[in-house]
């Protein structure tokens, strides 16, 4: 093992390997060392000496998601990519960019608008979280009723693989389905098969103008939510073109309703008149400031609490909620959501008794699972995590995806342990 | 490196494989009954796809009703180690459909209901026979359509388009068959049935549809897809200008991105493809020196706003003619030239190459010229059909197969032209698919390390190489071990090529 740490010093220096340290533990396991490379071969590198060690490796960006997973199996090497932070290209001409992992939302954002265009994503925490992080969790906020998820919108991708290779697929064009479409592989499987160095995304124009409406329902019991519910499927059913359609609701709050309209100044006004002739039913209120950035505030307070993030038909949504609703009255557990209208969602359940919690989400997973949705934790405390797949089920992909982890990563040394089915 | 085929470019595939083994034919028959196909003339239907100049005759076709039956099918050719290739309606234009030898081919036109329309949750369940247009044409109705929209729209099936992530001209602002398809039921190569994705959109694991979804058929076989559907927008409006020039064309592209719109399409011909479209469906297409057909849909007043933009632009870029179609059968005009292009070729030569290349569109310009440039130096005349706001080229070399070395010459030209489009940082197709015929550009475009990581997708699906095996990539990787030694290709063994 110390050939190992020596290995490692010599290749990416004795000022980016130290020794890990309490902030650096994941569910409670404490690596030995945190190594920061500084270019895509380090990391090749890097990996392949710990591969060689067996050390189990735990790859960070920003560290916002550590706590999303199962607890890992092991931990040797926090391999942290803090120092990949370049943005390599921005071909405004061509609406594409290429960026290190490490690099954050907020500064890629930032260099993105100086020509006027974004990468059409709201994640969470971007002041903070890393391409590579957000990427590797599959991250993604209100835009994508409008602009689809991180699979939507890479378009290429440099993987660092256990066994020191660097591999690319994809490439700058946005139309391109030469070979298999590894970039959504990497997309969502938190560093499970190799850690990403550089992403490419398309991009899209900032919008000019952007308007948001909010409604409230009067009432928080199985007619609101319906309510609530079928105003959601009728702007989806209409023509307008929506960038966020957002439901909120909780035990302390009657259901609200976000619409987000971007464009031209003339075609938002146009669509929010339809809106407002649309949701004649509800009451339109002021809408809170950083509404589209409500789903963050899931995660603070200071009461126990789990946060999960749900799937589900979007049909699903009003029933889902009342079913929430149930289940926590019933167990005398507050509630948050923030739903996105494509049938996503994060949920906020509070309680100092891990039981009731755990009995809560085993009803709600079993039922979003029997509709064909899903129910992940991200956020809980340890004795539940312990205690069941924090992901859910995979039903008979899981032999498959198995397999594919074996292929890409055959002694498990990357992230073990905290992906689906302990992969 | 790359496989050159030393015999001639049309390859001479053997023409009289081995016969499959009586007792095989017979538990084949025992599954499909009369949807066994070992007639020679009958299978000569079967030996190509779009692709025309590679032609294998395979040993056998099946053609299958359902789900159980596919599976039935794959675990006799497992057991059997015989070689299957899926095929849709067979009008791919890489070979990705393209018999193998010794193999057999799983033609799933049978399996062609839609299963499914479930209009509140914008959902669509098909069989993968199920033609492209007539989901479509089935939720049209409601208000709602299906967005990849090929060129051979009509014909084509999902499950091709599945298998290749078939674009088309809206793609740009839509998204490819990638971004449409929520899930899949898949029969492995290894015959069991397995559910990727979802109805719900992020499926916890893997984003296995992501990538099954342009697999080329190597990675098994779709038998049920669930596809999302869009609602058809307010106001769809497609804006004609005729330029002198298609760098005046390609000025005025740059303008209406950089001007931060994402029009639903924007499609650039020059002049030799205007002749043949006319020539062929009388579109009524300006006669100019580049064509460029701009669709911006939406609501009412947004498409108004920006269908004037779009036309000031052209008009500063050089446009003389400008027409705005606005109802359905004035769009469908226009459409027609467009999407008729590659057969209109017929009219103007009497053998043509289409080629599927992607550069970055700022490199339109420079790559048109040299394309110009490498046509009047081979000859042979170069039509140029693209979509131009994602910067798919779709190059028709014209050639005239009875003058000796012409088809040689023709084929040199368009793989020339493919690498100009790797040289500029794009890519060998951009939704054709790679398939049969764009194999050995693969280690053009990648580098081996690449190509090696990509097939350990194929070891976890398919480690035994029998469904569409020899496809998408230049050498096979071996699956058993974490780096396989080098597998010399059944036509190197045989004489037929060799490696350079």
């Amino acid at each position: 093992m110390d050939a190992a740490w020596s290995d490692l010093r010599a290749l990416v220096g004795a000022e980016h390997l130290r020794a890990a340290t309490m902030e650096d533990a994941v569910d409670g396991i404490l690596p030995e060392m945190v190594v920061e490379p500084g270019n895509a071969e380090e990391v090749a590198s890097v990996l392949k000496i710990a591969t060689a060690a067996s050390l189990a490796i735990i790859p960070r960006g920003g560290a916002t998601r550590m706590a999303w997973g199962n607890p890992p199996d092991g931990g040797g090497l926090i391999l942290s990519t803090r120092r990949l932070n370049r943005i390599v290209e921005h071909a405004w001409g061509d609406m594409t960019a290429t960026v290190e992992a490490g690099c954050t939302f907020q500064q890629f954002q930032q260099t993105l608008a100086e020509h006027g265009q974004r990468l059409a994503l709201d994640p969470l925490w971007p002041d903070q979280a890393t391409i590579g992080g957000i990427l590797a969790t599959n991250d993604s906020g209100p835009l994508r009723v409008r602009f689809g998820s991180l699979r939507d919108l890479i378009i290429g991708i440099t993987l660092a693989l256990p066994d020191g290779t660097l591999a690319k697929s994809g490439g700058k064009v946005v139309k391109n389905v030469a070979g298999y479409d590894l970039p959504k592989l990497a997309t969502g499987s938190l560093g499970t098969l190799g850690i990403i160095t550089q992403a490419i995304f398309r991009l899209h124009p900032v919008p000019r103008e952007t308007r948001t409406l909010s409604f409230s329902v009067p009432d928080s019991g199985p007619s609101g939510a319906a309510s609530m519910n079928a105003l959601v499927l009728a702007i989806q059913d209409c023509n307008m073109v929506p960038t966020g359609v957002q439901m909120r609701a909780g035990s302390s709050l009657t259901p609200e309703l976000d619409v987000r309209f971007e464009g031209t100044a003339t075609g938002c006004e146009a669509q929010m008149e339809q809106t407002l002739r649309m949701a004649s039913g509800a009451r339109c209120i002021d809408s809170p400031a950083d509404v589209w950035n409500a789903r963050s505030t899931l995660w603070s307070g200071t009461e126990p609490s789990i946060v999960c993030k749900f799937s589900l038909l979007p049909a699903d949504l009003g029933t889902f909620a009342d079913l929430i609703r149930q289940a926590s009255e019933r167990l005398r557990l507050p509630w948050r959501f923030v739903a996105q209208a494509v049938g996503v969602g994060h949920l906020r359940i509070e309680g100092p008794d891990a039981p009731a919690l755990l009995d809560a989400v085993q009803q709600l997973r079993q039922n979003l699972e029997s509709r064909g949705g899903s129910f992940s934790i991200l956020r809980a405390p340890l004795e539940i995590k312990s205690q069941m797949d924090v992901w859910g089920s995979a039903g008979d992909a899981l032999p498959l995806m198995r397999s594919i982890k074996a292929q890409f990563d055959p002694t498990g040394v990357l992230n073990p342990g905290r992906f689906i089915g302990g992969i | 490196m790359g496989l050159l085929i030393l015999d001639d470019p049309i390859t001479r595939w053997p023409d009289h494989p081995m016969p499959l083994e009586a007792r095989t034919l017979e538990q084949f028959r025992a599954v499909v009954g009369r949807g066994l196909i070992t007639e020679a003339s009958q299978l000569h239907t079967y030996e190509c796809d779009g692709l025309t100049n590679f032609r294998v005759l395979p040993q056998a076709v099946l053609l299958p009703t359902s789900t159980a039956e596919v599976q039935a099918i794959v675990r006799i050719c497992q057991r059997e180690k015989i070689p299957f290739v899926a095929r849709g309606s067979g009008t791919g234009l890489s070979g990705g459909a393209l018999p193998v030898d010794r193999g057999v081919v799983i033609s799933l036109a049978r399996m062609n209901r839609i299963l499914e329309v479930d209009l509140p949750n914008a959902r669509v369940v098909v069989e993968p026979g199920v033609i492209n247009s007539d989901v479509t044409q089935r939720v049209a109705p409601h208000g709602y359509f299906y967005a990849p929209d090929p060129s051979s729209q009509s014909v084509c099936s999902i499950g091709g388009n599945v298998a290749e992530n078939s674009g088309g001209a809206h793609c740009l602002k839509y998204g490819f068959t990638t971004t449409h398809v929520l899930g899949l039921e898949v029969v492995l190569p290894d015959g069991s049935i397995v559910h990727l994705g979802s109805r719900a959109v992020d499926c916890p694991g893997y984003d296995l549809p992501g990538i099954f979804v342009g697999s080329e058929g190597t990675l098994g076989i779709a038998t049920k897809i669930i596809l999302r559907i869009l609602k058809k927008p307010a106001v769809i409006q497609t804006l004609l200008a005729a330029f002198n020039s298609t760098t005046e064309a390609g000025a005025a592209v740059s303008g209406i991105i950089g001007a931060g719109m994402l029009p639903a399409a924007i499609e650039m011909m020059d002049n030799l493809a205007i002749q043949a479209a006319e020539a062929s469906v009388h579109a009524g297409y300006p006669n100019c020196g580049g064509l460029l057909l701009v669709e911006i849909d939406g609501p009412a007043a947004e498409v108004a706003y920006l269908i004037d933009e779009v036309s000031r632009i052209c008009t500063q870029c050089g446009a003389w003619e400008i027409r705005v179609a606005q109802s359905d059968a004035e769009r469908a005009v226009v459409w027609k030239g467009r999407k008729a292009a590659f057969a209109a070729m017929g009219r103007i030569s009497p053998n043509y190459i289409v080629q599927d290349g992607v550069i970055p569109r700022t490199a339109l310009p420079m790559v048109l010229s040299e394309i110009e440039r490498m046509s009047a130096a081979e000859g042979l005349r170069v039509a140029n059909v693209f979509h131009a706001g994602d910067g798919n080229l779709h190059p028709l070399v014209l050639y005239d197969r009875r003058i000796a070395g012409q088809e040689e010459r023709a084929m040199e030209l368009s793989i020339n032209i493919l690498r100009l489009c790797v040289k500029c940082g794009g890519s060998i197709t951009g939704e054709h698919g790679v398939g049969e015929e764009k194999k050995m550009m693969m280690g053009e475009m990648f580098a081996e390390p690449d190509l090696e990581t990509m097939q350990l997708v194929r070891c976890a699906f398919d480690p035994e190489h029998l469904s569409n095996p020899g496809k998408v990539f230049p050498r096979t990787r071996l699956c058993a071990e974490r780096t396989g030694p080098y597998q010399p290709h059944p036509l190197e063994v045989s004489g037929v090529a060799q490696f350079f």
